[in-house]
């Protein structure tokens, strides 16, 4: 059996009087890509900021090292849902990437080895020639595969992405597709994915939750697709529109 | 000091330099303009211009209400209450409960408001007035060393602190992933600004001070595609604005801190065309 690194008991979320969440029990395991489906305002990204712990919620949220055999504060790389940045901010790749991962102050000098190292890391998603590029001027695929890197470095054991393909066209989107696979078989992390498109959801995730402020429905793609409250949701005819 | 003179007497053989006032209005500038240049970055990225401005404004009120109190240096009631005002005006920022600009320009003309009618009741208004414009060549030798300090204090807080401070303002969320205190973040940069404003407030006036922190900083983002080159030019840009500012206004017979704004502004315009070229 693989191991539970992340366990969510009765997690409830309220903004003021609005709920966002109620009663949503989780887990995710190594190696296994859990993947978020529902409609909009249905509490994923609640839930996803609820995990890096940035909003006040109750119930409970548990990483647990196995090894150790104590719950303890796990790496997580987060991919955000929107990345917005003005135009002409002069920040680039290199600047932002060394931010999270430098001590040296990035508009101090560009330290020659930090820089070698991010290159090496950007290449894993093919995103080495952008490494001076400003970040503002990066395309949707570009600032993706910029972001995934950043999420991956140092190796987290938790990877959380809320909504990867938004905002991407086709080739950059079997990019991504192959990114993911390719870090579900070379790193030992749990994937949360929040995601719109089913054809990703059916290919790769292991274990599907179907949320609506609550999780309706959990299990494989098939099990979830087939269910009544996925047909109300998202219509008998999805196949149409996003296969 | 007297040595400081001496040096600046040799090394600069302009007539204007013989005052002893614009000797130290230059140190200052010195002092002030690659200050306001580097925390200047962060305010343009962070989108804090309006932040910055309402700081300026809260600098009357924390003076008079020195001086209702007693304090003997109401300089030092001013820093409190901006520091304060700072802190609480980020804290209900975060809350999320009304957008920025308007919150912020509810505390601010509260603050200034405050400051205006307690100043009118007591009939002391002409006695603060100078505050609105400023008077870089009122400035003594002590508060040149006291600018120093903060000088020193804010190039150390950019070496430990800035990775940090650009992470914040790119993005939150993802700050947070790696582990990053948003809140001590933000709260210090807020801190810094508050202090920093208050003990230029005097000899830059309230009205132009955030042209002065936005400006260089502003203009140099135009021409910049990475953070070393915006410092570089944002810095640049603010000790150029400041010296050519005071020579002028020395000679033109104008106020110094809007001949430096006019300065700055024109460099924007500048860069902003060199930019927008650039870009194309």
């Amino acid at each position: 059996m693989s191991e539970t690194l992340l366990q969510i008991e009765n997690l409830s979320v309220n903004y003021g009087h609005v709920t966002a969440l109620i009663d949503a029990s989780l887990e995710a395991k190594k190696g296994q890509i859990v993947s978020i489906i529902g409609s909009n305002g249905a509490g994923k990204t609640t839930l996803i900021k609820a995990i890096l712990g940035e909003i006040k919620h109750s119930g409970k949220i548990e990483f647990t090292d196995l090894k150790y055999e104590k719950a303890q504060d796990l790496k997580i790389g987060y991919v955000p849902q929107h990345f917005n940045i003005e135009k002409n901010t002069p920040v680039s790749v290199y600047d932002m990437f060394a931010g999270y991962i430098s001590r040296t102050p990035v508009f101090f000098r560009k330290s020659r080895k930090v820089y070698d190292f991010i290159k090496g890391r950007l290449r894993i998603f093919d995103a080495q020639d952008l490494i001076d590029k400003r970040v503002c001027d990066l395309s949707g695929g570009e600032m993706q595969r910029v972001l995934l890197a950043i999420a991956v470095t140092p190796i987290p054991n938790l990877l959380l992405l809320d909504e990867p393909v938004s905002g991407i066209d086709k080739n950059g989107m079997e990019l991504f597709y192959k990114n993911i696979q390719m870090l579900k078989e070379k790193f030992d992390l749990a994937m949360i994915v929040v995601s719109h498109d089913f054809e990703f959801v059916r290919k790769y995730a292991d274990y599907v939750i179907l949320l609506d402020k609550t999780i309706l429905k959990e299990g494989s793609f098939e099990e979830v697709s087939k269910s009544e409250d996925f047909q109300t949701i998202f219509g008998r005819d999805y196949n149409e529109y996003t296969l | 000091m007297n040595i400081l003179y001496d040096i600046m007497e040799k090394i600069l053989p302009f007539s204007w330099i013989e005052y002893n006032f614009m000797k130290n209005a230059l140190l200052a500038v010195i002092i002030i303009t690659p200050l306001f240049g580097i925390l200047g970055t962060m305010i343009v990225n962070n989108r804090m211009a309006f932040f910055s401005d309402a700081l300026g404004h809260s600098a009357l009120t924390g003076i008079v209400l020195g001086a209702l109190l007693g304090i003997a240096d109401t300089d030092i009631s001013m820093i409190i209450y901006a520091v304060i005002f700072a802190v609480l005006l980020n804290h209900i920022k975060r809350k999320k409960t009304l957008s920025t600009d308007t919150l912020i320009s509810v505390f601010s003309s509260f603050s200034m408001a405050m400051g205006l009618v307690i100043l009118s009741k007591g009939g002391n208004f002409a006695k603060y007035s100078s505050l609105l414009v400023g008077d870089i060549l009122s400035i003594t030798a002590r508060e040149i060393g006291l600018l120093c300090l903060i000088f020193i204090l804010t190039i150390l807080y950019w070496f430990f602190g800035f990775n940090k401070l650009n992470s914040v303002a790119l993005n939150i969320s993802l700050a947070k992933s790696k582990n990053i205190k948003s809140n001590i973040v933000e709260t210090s940069f807020c801190i810094l600004m508050a202090v920093i404003v208050m003990l230029s407030i005097k000899w830059i006036g309230i009205l132009i001070i955030n042209a002065l922190l936005t400006l260089p900083a502003a203009a140099g983002r135009n021409i910049s595609s990475n953070m070393r080159e915006y410092h570089l030019f944002s810095i640049l840009i603010s000790i150029f604005s400041g010296i050519t500012g005071l020579v002028l206004s020395f000679y033109l017979g104008t106020a110094t801190g809007p001949t430096v704004v006019i300065i700055a502004a024109s460099i924007f315009f500048i860069t902003l065309i060199l930019g927008t070229l650039k870009n194309r």
